[in-house]
């Protein structure tokens, strides 16, 4: 189980494959599925364009946040291991801000507990987003699952 | 320690055009205490808290040398 909240940027594809070479090699023939999710910037927003967005976070809760949901995951579903990692700071569109990743035996407890984890990051986690838009920055509102 | 640290982030922080800051905790019994002294206005809806980084609400009780978090929903992902 691991979690990185960072402000540098990375490539969910390469991190994805280190991590597995990493962590899950003594593994392998153990997780028939890996489910993974990426959210990245888009270039627009409630019918505006945004040409940047900076991501706030509350240092020290929103890691704490995290790892707790990873341990909710862990206790509702088989799962053999979670990877997630969140972007703060400033970003650009088409910049990855957070990848989800699970690895467990059947892809059902893997589906189900990465949509899981994104449900509650999205709505639970501590980030604000604050977009920048021809009409300047913008606090986005809370979404609503 | 007599004193509170409240902290503030994302819209809220801008509204009130301050980050953090160090309250004294004589007469502060909750959450809603807290409010109160840094703020005249009332608590706006949908305002989540924390103390000491667990979720709370305006009626937790609040000890001295607590971090007292104010903040708007989340919108993170």
């Amino acid at each position: 189980m691991t979690i990185r909240v960072q402000k540098d940027g990375f490539d969910p594809w390469r991190e994805l494959a280190a991590y597995q070479e990493a962590r899950l090699s003594d593994w392998a023939g153990q997780y028939g599925a890996t489910a993974v999710f990426i959210g990245s910037l888009r270039d627009f927003n409630q019918g505006q364009a945004v040409s940047g967005m900076t991501l706030e976070h509350y240092p020290g809760m929103t890691e704490g946040y995290l790892e707790k949901v990873s341990a909710e995951a862990r206790a509702r579903w088989e799962l053999l291991d979670t990877l997630l990692i969140h972007r703060y700071g400033p970003l650009l569109p088409g910049e990855p801000i957070v990848l989800v990743a699970v690895w467990s035996a059947h892809r059902d407890a893997a589906f189900a507990a990465c949509r899981y984890l994104i449900d509650e990051l999205k709505t639970r986690a501590l980030f604000w987003k604050q977009e920048s838009t021809p009409d300047g920055l913008r606090w986005v509102e809370e979404k609503k699952l | 320690m007599h004193s509170i640290k409240v902290r503030y982030f994302a819209g809220l922080r801008e509204q009130l055009g301050r980050g953090e800051e160090q309250v004294d905790a004589a007469g502060i019994r909750c959450v809603a205490d807290v409010w109160s002294r840094v703020c005249a206005q009332p608590l706006p809806a949908n305002t989540l808290i924390a103390i000491n980084q667990e979720y709370a609400s305006p009626a937790s009780m609040v000890r001295a040398g607590d971090e007292v978090a104010f903040f708007p929903p989340v919108t993170g992902g």
